[in-house]
């Protein structure tokens, strides 16, 4: 009974199975060998899987294929630091800014970008998010292309939570939660309900008398915020700032992240950012090419994704 | 600002912009006749200029090497077509992003592991190291002429392709009817097979072009493109008219806005303001611009169906 309902799981998700075992094989491997840092490294999983969480509402639910979305998370990190060199280091306050300065930076970009579609879109946004990437290159205050070290950590009430890296993984995992529990109630509701049918047949939802551009706005700005909070963590954790984290091939990642873990659903995302930051950790302690182990494994599921489906569909 | 330095700073703008319409004209065409987007493009950038370099020095002659780097990058174009890219033409955007993305992974890694992540140089022979003398204070270096000689010479090639011959009618029917050319019993996969190659030794070709002047590293295909994409965007997806107009456009916004930005700047704020400021601008500039056509013509100066 149990093995079947198991068969019938593996079956019907044969991508979340494989990358779940994936993931735990590499967290054992990973508390074997010991590499890095175990709270280190959740932190870091649990601040990517809120920025993969954020992308994979507007990929998943909204269609919207952004090859920018490290921009926001980067200039969530900028805002940390900003604020930090005027002496303000109150997470609360540091958190709320950046969700505005994302949020703003997604919303001014999407009016223009979500006009188009396609490779226009995809096109559109990571040049704007290079163009993030370039602007913080050239201000010499921020340290150019060298970038700047966080001169202190934020602060909840004045007490130093974050000079602990548990701390800032439990925040990033209560964070993380929060957000879930948001965009599943967001996907239910009817905004989403209107998102997902402007991505699936727009025509239709327009003549419904729906404005799929303001919805898609509004959901693209929101991701935008999203992504800026795990980036005022990421600046919390790593204490120095510099453009790479506006890098395109971060924004890349990301939706490496959600595709890994299935689109339809925000927990792919979560489950993709996990196995990919554990994996990582592990493969990078044997070798320093990551990206080429990367690489060929995301080709090879690109190219036999297809036929390894159909494989295990026509199995009886 | 003296009339020389200007004069200089345009040629540099259109010496960039000739670079980048050798990369763009090949990406906007399979972009244009499959709806295909290929983030691996500024691999075959970045490949042609390691081809060149290795075959410069391996044959020794400056002339061999550059034409047997451009025929590697073609026969790179058709591998690569062969291997990845024809599997992936009929499935959607987030998939081409993927496979693509994962190819730039790949080859920047193997290349930095056969080469080094250092930069490798190519040295011009003598006779084109030097500078040309227009004036007693306006000289420019010739290699940056011939970029620019170059550059117009595929820009008349291509138009003679485009607009005289079947292939290029084809080409142009196949950017924005893909479905009757295909009921009208053309081998659409072969067209992109060739559009394919073709636009690979494109950028390949203009990585070698561009390797003396800039030095051969893993990830010198990226920044290229990036503005390829802007210049696409500007001048249109499918439209290699768009794509010359955009490239020239761009090369000469960004060249002499990191030019001029600082002192234009200095005359509104002071000077230490306009020093940070400046180049911030700059670097943004053709983002502002590409915003600003988009916000007129969403998709772009020559859309292809206009």
């Amino acid at each position: 009974m149990i093995v079947a309902r198991l068969k019938t799981f593996f079956k019907s998700e044969p991508t979340t199975v494989l990358l779940a075992a994936a993931f735990f094989a590499a967290l054992l491997a990973g508390q074997v060998i010991g590499n890095t840092d175990p709270t280190t490294l959740l932190a870091r999983a649990a601040i990517f899987a809120l920025a993969a969480l954020s992308l994979s509402f507007i990929l998943g639910q909204g269609g919207m294929v952004s090859l920018g979305h490290a921009a926001p998370m980067g200039l969530g990190a900028y805002v940390t630091l900003t604020l930090a060199l005027f002496g303000i280091k109150d997470f609360f306050v540091v958190t709320a800014l950046a969700f505005i300065a994302g949020a703003a930076f997604s919303g001014l970009t999407g009016l223009i970008a979500l006009r188009t579609r396609g490779v226009y879109f995809i096109m559109i946004t990571l040049a704007f998010a290079q163009m993030a990437f370039y602007a913080m290159s050239s201000l010499s205050i921020f340290g150019g292309t060298d970038g700047m070290a966080l001169p202190v950590r934020s602060t909840v009430f004045g007490w130093p939570l974050f000079r602990m890296d548990g701390a800032t993984a439990l925040v990033a995992l209560l964070l993380l939660a929060a957000a879930y529990g948001g965009i599943m109630r967001v996907t239910r509701s009817r905004f989403g309900m209107v998102l997902r049918a402007s991505h699936l047949n727009e025509s239709r939802a327009v003549a419904l008398g729906f404005e799929p551009l303001t919805y898609r706005l509004l959901a693209y700005s929101f991701a935008g915020g999203l992504s800026a909070v795990s980036g005022v963590l990421l600046a919390n954790l790593t204490d120095y700032i510099s453009p790479s984290f506006l890098d395109w091939h971060r924004s890349g990642e990301l939706i490496v992240m959600v595709v890994l873990g299935g689109v339809a659903r925000p927990f792919g995302a979560i489950l993709g950012a996990f196995a990919l930051i554990y994996i990582e950790s592990l493969v990078g302690g044997f070798t320093q090419y990551w990206n080429l182990v990367l690489g060929l494994v995301l080709l090879a599921i690109v190219l036999l994704r297809g036929r390894l489906e159909s494989r295990l569909k026509a199995a009886p | 600002m003296s009339l020389t330095l200007l004069a200089v700073q345009i040629l540099n703008g259109l010496e960039l912009g000739f670079i980048l319409f050798l990369v763009a004209s090949g990406l906007t065409l399979v972009f244009g006749v499959m709806d295909f987007i290929n983030l691996a493009h500024g691999v075959q950038y970045m490949l042609g200029a390691y081809f060149a370099a290795t075959l410069i020095a391996w044959s020794g002659s400056f002339w061999l090497g550059l034409v047997l780097g451009a025929a590697t990058s073609l026969l790179m174009g058709l591998v690569l077509e062969w291997a990845v890219f024809r599997h992936l033409a009929r499935a959607g955007h987030l998939e081409q992003v993927l496979a693509t993305f994962a190819l730039i992974l790949i080859f920047t890694d193997l290349v930095s592991m056969i080469f080094g992540a250092g930069s490798l140089s190519i040295n011009l022979p003598p006779v084109l190291a030097q500078s040309v003398t227009f004036s007693s204070d306006f000289s420019y270096p010739l290699w940056r002429l011939i970029i620019i000689a170059a550059g117009l010479g595929v820009a008349l090639l291509l138009w003679v392709l485009i607009a005289r011959t079947r292939l290029g009618m084809l080409v142009r029917a196949g950017s924005t009817h893909p479905q009757t050319v295909q009921a009208l019993g053309v081998d659409i996969d072969r067209l992109f097979l060739v559009v394919f190659a073709f636009g690979a030794m494109l950028a390949g070709f203009a990585g070698t072009m561009a390797g003396p002047l800039t030095g051969v590293e893993p990830t010198m295909g990226d920044s290229v493109l990036i503005l390829a994409f802007v210049v696409i965007v500007v001048g249109g997806v499918g439209s290699v008219r768009g794509a010359l107009i955009g490239a020239l456009l761009i090369g000469l916004v960004d060249t002499l806005g990191r030019a001029f930005a600082t002192d234009i700047m200095s005359q509104f704020l002071s000077r230490s303001s306009a020093a940070s400021a400046g180049p911030a601008l700059a670097s943004m500039l053709i983002y502002v611009l590409m915003a600003l056509v988009l916000a007129v013509r969403p998709s772009g100066l020559f859309a292809s169906g206009d």
